[in-house]
């Protein structure tokens, strides 16, 4: 003894069992019933479009990394949520080549081109989504939603809302169980909420962000005298409000930011629901929010321990 | 019997007022390791190394030489003025050299070298008193001073100093810290079992030295029978005892006084600042032996533990003795990546066991590579567990990132510090950056710029004076 020398480093020296790899995967588990789901209500296609996202998101962070000599992120998963995710906003009509252009353009543009994992801007499967309503329409909306087993309606429930269509809605219980229109991952209440409860668990994500988001949007359905129960089961809300706006990179970190950018996600859904032109506006609310996050984060800072609010540090510094 | 007591326990902590603090997280405590085991008596050591500083402040001036006899607590170097306390020899012997040795810090230190003759020879000096409340506060804090005793839970700030309340200040918050919130150390709670007696005892001393009736005691509600002896040590007396919350950092300071006091320590303050004066179990014990059997602080309790020690133990050793020694009585070390002296959270590596047991080190841990998880930093995917965990209400990820931008005036702006550096925040990251590293780095440069600054102002208010 006493001739070997040990590692030296700064405290602590011992770290939680929580990884990157972990908590994807976590999230992954969370998304299997939501793909049950689909698969039950859209068929197998619903699992093929997934597994071309899943494969060319995979592929393409593997290039990025080749390409920018940087390591290779593919083994914390993220890129596989991010895929699924892309899937889950697609309508299972989708054309393989329309899945497989979202998932180069979220990886490449919004993921990579930014810097990569914690850096992106936005969320990218919202991106992506965005980006492939913009140049396909016609494939990724409307009339590209083909009805899930026993339905008879038409169209999405917020589409059949914002034509005014309402005597064809589907009950609660089959909007709560996914029996209607809409993206492959989106339809099942039930199946998302499952997800949710076992994300909140395992402390991947808190309960904050998605219980504020779903009832800020109860709340103003009943402030406008909407239905709230149908505005909270229709369209992407589950989707969006439990595994979309929780993103970590792009909402914000600081406790009180998180209530506002929650309250954000809700008020602008249903500002685009019911005065926007599209019929449904998750996807664009938590992008925008997305967009928002270093500016909350800015003007809610937490309250440090023993230092007292009123210190006027902060303008005199800036000054110089 | 087991049930019995925990029962009893149950019954205790029920009445117990509870308590916690916002942030924090919970740790993989591996406490189990030792908190069975009964406290051996370390083997007399051959040696003793005693640094002339093995506390915050001036360091102690040697007033021995080589080759003389000294005996066992007699003082052996003096306190280099009011924030410092003397040395005392912790085995009797011949003091063999007077050089400077490798210190816990890393560092070379003068050191007084005693080669033990294994008679334990007691100094006159040491003489037991029967009763305190005749003396004078003044008094007892010299019997404080001259014992050598310092803060046992790691800080080892001279305790008389903390003692000696400012003109202005009064103490209204006297806090027993046995929270020992750190994982693996057990050390505080085998002598809150052992000495619970003891314990209190001296915390009526320094109640009396600091004229307050009433005295608080948090542990943390993992340590049932340390709470049972010492409720049934204090409940005849005006003591009120907190069950707290087994949350880490429970027994940082300034937390301790958050939830018993429901007070915060205003930033760049002392405790002092809103009326309370904490001190950790081992200290008190200190204090007692000090002014009831005028021993010098020559003695504590050590948990040698971690998955690289064949077999952890917790012990009683003389200050100054190798750790080489003390791991011989465990049987030895195995696979070990990390030596730490102190806790796993906030101890200090170091890259060999050839140091010595130091007043403020309460735990020797032998870390397995598995145990102390080495894994390369990553790119920060703000998960945002770090602003949830810091109990400082700190954003760990951005003072993190504006020190590797050697950004300070910004770190500075956002609190920097103010981090206490109990490594929560690095603790929960997922990505495994260095955070309390880096933050650390940015206080350095911090405080660096501030004395600058003041140099400056000095020197220009030197300039001005001559014109």
């Amino acid at each position: 003894m006493g001739t070997k020398l040990f590692t030296v480093s700064s405290s602590p020296h011992i770290k939680s069992n929580a990884t990157t790899t972990v908590l994807m995967r976590d999230v992954l588990i969370a998304l299997a019933p939501a793909m049950v789901a689909a698969v039950i209500f859209f068929g197998v296609s619903a699992l093929m479009l997934t597994g071309v996202c899943v494969a060319v998101a995979i592929l393409t962070e593997w290039a990025a990394g080749k390409i920018m000599k940087k390591e290779s992120t593919i083994g914390d998963l993220s890129a596989a949520v991010t895929g699924v995710l892309i899937a889950f906003n697609l309508p299972a009509s989708a054309p393989w080549w329309i899945a497989a252009v979202g998932s180069v353009f979220a990886i490449l543009i919004v993921k990579q081109a930014f810097g990569g994992i914690g850096h992106n801007i936005v969320n990218p499967a919202l991106a992506a989504r965005a980006f492939l309503v913009v140049c396909w329409g016609a494939r990724m909306t409307g009339s590209a939603f083909i009805p899930a087993a026993d339905t008879v309606t038409q169209a999405t429930p917020l589409g059949l809302l914002s034509e005014g269509i309402t005597g064809q809605m589907p009950s609660y219980m089959d909007m709560f169980l996914g029996n209607m229109y809409g993206c492959i991952g989106e339809v099942s209440a039930l199946a998302l909420l499952l997800g949710g409860i076992y994300l909140i668990i395992r402390k991947v994500i808190t309960w904050k962000v998605p219980v504020i988001y779903i009832a800020t949007v109860f709340v103003l359905a009943i402030i406008f005298k909407q239905d709230p129960v149908f505005h909270i089961l229709a369209g992407g809300l589950m989707l969006g409000a439990i595994f979309m706006a929780t993103d970590y990179t792009t909402s914000p970190v600081t406790p009180k930011g998180q209530i506002i950018y929650a309250v954000g996600c809700g008020l602008l859904t249903m500002i685009i629901r019911l005065f926007g032109s599209y019929p449904e506006g998750v996807s664009y609310s938590i992008l925008l929010m997305n967009v928002a996050t270093p500016i909350i984060e800015r003007y809610t800072r937490p309250r440090v321990y023993g230092v007292v609010k009123a210190k006027k540090i902060r303008p005199k510094d800036e000054v110089k | 019997m087991r049930k019995k007591m925990n029962k009893k326990v149950v019954a205790i902590t029920m009445n117990m007022k509870q308590a916690t603090f916002k942030g924090g997280t919970h740790l993989r405590y591996n406490k189990e390791l030792t908190s069975g085991l009964k406290v051996m008596k370390s083997t007399p050591p051959q040696e003793v190394v005693l640094p002339v500083s093995m506390h915050l402040g001036a360091p102690s001036k040697p007033i021995v030489a080589v080759g003389d006899r000294v005996k066992m607590g007699q003082k052996i170097a003096e306190p280099g003025g009011f924030v410092s306390v003397p040395t005392h020899a912790t085995v009797s012997g011949e003091v063999i050299a007077v050089e400077p040795r490798i210190h816990t810090n890393g560092q070379r230190v003068m050191s007084i070298v005693i080669k033990n003759d294994m008679q334990e020879t007691l100094h006159e000096s040491i003489l037991p008193r029967k009763e305190y409340k005749n003396l004078t506060s003044k008094e007892i804090l010299q019997i404080i001073q001259d014992a050598g005793i310092v803060g046992m839970g790691g800080a080892t700030f001279p305790t008389h100093v903390k003692l000696s309340i400012p003109e202005g200040k009064k103490a209204e918050y006297l806090i027993l810290n046995a929270a020992e919130c750190e994982a693996y150390l057990t050390n505080d709670d085998a002598l809150m079992v052992r000495n619970s007696d003891e314990i209190v005892k001296g915390l009526e001393i320094i109640m009396h030295v600091l004229g307050v009736d009433r005295a608080y005691i948090g542990i943390e509600d993992n340590k049932p029978e340390a709470i049972e002896k010492m409720y049934e040590s204090s409940k005849h007396l005006n003591i009120e005892m907190y069950s707290l919350k087994t949350k880490y950092p429970q027994g940082s300071e300034k937390h301790i006084i958050k939830a018993i006091a429901k007070r915060e320590v205003p930033s760049g303050k002392l405790p002092i600042d809103v009326g309370c004066v904490v001190f950790n179990v081992a200290t008190v014990k200190a204090i007692y032996d000090a002014v009831m059997h005028g021993m010098p602080l020559i003695e504590r309790i050590v948990t040698i533990t971690g998955r690289g020690v064949v077999k952890p133990q917790r012990m009683d050793v003389k200050i100054g003795t190798h750790i080489e020694h003390l791991l011989q009585q465990c049987d030895g070390i195995r696979d070990t990546e990390k030596f730490i002296l102190g806790g796993p959270m906030m101890g200090f590596a170091h890259y060999s066991t050839d140091v010595p047991v130091l007043k403020g080190g309460s735990g020797v841990l032998l870390l397995s590579e598995e145990e102390t998880d080495l894994a390369p930093a990553k790119d920060c995917i703000r998960c945002a567990k770090c602003v949830a965990a810091c109990p400082m209400g700190l954003m760990p990820l951005m003072l993190s990132n504006m020190s590797i931008k050697s950004d300070f005036d910004k770190a500075e702006q956002y609190n920097a510090m103010d981090c206490i550096e109990c490594g929560a925040c690095a603790y929960v990251c997922p990505t495994k950056r260095m955070l309390v590293s880096n933050i650390r780095v940015a206080k350095k440069e911090i405080l660096a710029k501030r004395k600058q600054q003041a140099e400056k102002a000095e020197a220009e208010k030197a300039k001005g004076g001559n014109n």
